[in-house]
């Protein structure tokens, strides 16, 4: 059923107690065209790019829980395109694009709300490489505004501006910048991509890969053997451990990431704003909790929880920033496991093995990517070829020298 | 997450700096393959979910290079040794 007003009005009449199923809750054929691993925001997209971009539809995306229940509900849900370098600008500019555009394209309320990512900074040398930043973004068609200290003020006269140890100078806005419900997300390539034949399997763990001749072939499940022409991988936060039963080494490590939401309060927070004497950002839900985080825990972990000094961290950094919220009480707060790649960029490539395509390594910055990382991935495997927005992002640059560093910090995936 | 020190005993996790896998080992420069051995030991990890041989700092207290065998799955710090005095793998 498409969802309009007429249907709404439709159902509305009937008490809302016949809206059909979202999607199918599929069982898994002996084949398929390609099988995706991994049923989060990305493989999800990738099925529903593949399928109305590329006209395959013998698609299955195999979830070992159930969808969307990874890093897709384990993020703070900032969409963005405010990047440095010219390997990454494209691709989260064409991310933004599609954000704009995905609920028309889905049918489906995502809750794209485009209220502006701000970053202030805190000192002369920071206006300068964050004005870099700005410069960079709008030679690539990217909005971008550097703000005075009291344009600032302006837009988020709760900030300690006037702090004697980080007062805030300025701030580098990307008005398009902003959130989106990360479930309705899911849930809504979930719905287009099953509208388009995709099936999704959930309850469906991979347990090893099925080779011939050195090609993957298909995979091992807990439900059975599934046979494809072609295998993709979309498991950020494990792809060392699936694409370990393939044969891959990757130059990843797994890390966790906290994130929390503080109780409901009234309206205070209208942006995204990130802290930039530390590492903080900040936005609220319609809800009302202001949902925040901040740096890694720092160690390999696939823990799913963190330590107590990263809370501290984070919870300093937010008090330096904006004392106003001292006396709200945190309601919940969770980790995620992300891949930290060695240069802290994603990689969107074929590997070494025939049959077998990776989408990994997204660091902190997985939720914003999740259209764009959907569509060039489907490009990828319907073509065999990189999309142009995507073609940096080279497992094998490591070897080639072709880092894309966004942080400069090397090969340190702790401090990336 | 506490780590236990062979010289400071059992401290907590903020006295120590990470960094990272220990199995690690640099290559021989001159070797025929040296730089692509260089690529996977700069680059590559292993990144095992469970227990993982990694290097720690102890920063506040002895400044002490450690090695910690620690499991990535539940934190648990399964041993602890001076780098030197560790039985040989």
């Amino acid at each position: 059923m498409r969802y309009s007003g007429f249907s709404l009005a439709w159902n509305a009449l009937r008490g809302h107690s016949r809206w059909p199923t979202v999607w199918r809750d599929a069982n898994p054929s002996p084949r398929y065209d390609v099988i995706i691993v991994g049923g989060g925001g990305h493989g999800l997209a990738t099925a529903f790019y593949l399928a109305k971009n590329h006209g395959i539809r013998n698609i299955a995306v195999v979830e070992k829980s159930w969808i969307g229940s990874g890093n897709a509900g384990r993020n703070t849900t900032i969409i963005r395109s405010n990047y440095l370098l010219p390997g990454n600008i494209p691709f989260y500019e064409w991310s933004m694009k599609l954000w704009e555009q995905l609920e028309a394209e889905l049918n489906y309320n995502t809750m794209v709300s485009q209220r502006g990512v701000l970053n202030v900074f805190h000192s002369d040398a920071q206006r300068d490489v964050f004005a870099r930043r700005g410069n960079a973004m709008r030679l690539h068609g990217v909005d971008a505004e550097l703000l005075s200290r009291d344009q600032v003020r302006k837009l988020a006269p709760y900030l300690e501006l006037d702090d004697v140890r980080f007062p805030i100078h300025g701030g580098l806005l990307q008005a398009r910048g902003g959130t989106a419900r990360h479930d309705a997300v899911v849930w809504g390539f979930a719905r287009a991509a099953d509208r388009l034949g995709v099936d999704i399997i959930q309850n469906c763990e991979v347990v090893g890969f099925l080779t011939s001749a050195g090609n993957v072939v298909g995979v091992e499940t807990t439900r059975g053997t599934i046979r494809a022409d072609k295998v993709a991988l979309s498991v950020a936060g494990s792809s060392s451990r699936v694409g370990e039963m393939a044969g891959l080494r990757l130059p990843i490590e797994s890390h966790v990431m906290q994130a929390f939401v503080s109780e409901g309060v009234k309206p205070i927070v209208d942006h995204v704003v990130t802290f930039g004497a530390g590492h903080f950002y900040v936005s609220q839900s319609d809800k009302g909790g202001l949902v925040f985080g901040g740096d890694l825990d720092g160690y390999n972990s696939y823990a799913q929880r963190g330590n107590l000094f990263a809370v501290e961290d984070i919870c300093e950094c937010g008090m330096a920033l904006m004392p106003v919220i001292g006396r709200l009480r945190i309601l919940r707060g969770w980790a995620g496991l992300v891949d930290m790649s060695m240069d802290g960029s994603p990689i969107i490539d074929r590997t070494p093995i025939a049959g077998l395509y990776l989408n990994a390594a997204w660091n902190y910055g997985g939720f914003k990517a999740t259209p764009a990382a959907g569509w060039c991935f489907a490009h990828l495997i319907a073509r065999d070829e990189s999309h142009p927005v995507a073609a940096a992002y080279r497992l094998d640059r490591f070897a080639t020298g072709h880092l894309i560093d966004e942080r400069g910090a090397g090969a340190q995936p702790n401090l990336q | 997450m506490r780590i236990g020190c062979p010289h400071c005993g059992h401290r907590d996790v903020r006295e120590f700096t990470y960094l990272g896998d220990a199995n690690a080992t640099r290559p021989d420069p001159n070797a025929a393959d040296a730089l692509q051995r260089f690529v996977e030991y700069v680059y590559v990890r292993a990144n095992p979910a469970g227990p993982h041989r990694e290097f720690w700092y102890h920063k506040s207290g002895c400044q002490s290079w450690l090695v910690v065998t620690r499991d990535t799955r539940t934190h648990e710090v399964l041993s602890v040794a001076y780098p030197a005095e560790e039985p040989t793998k």
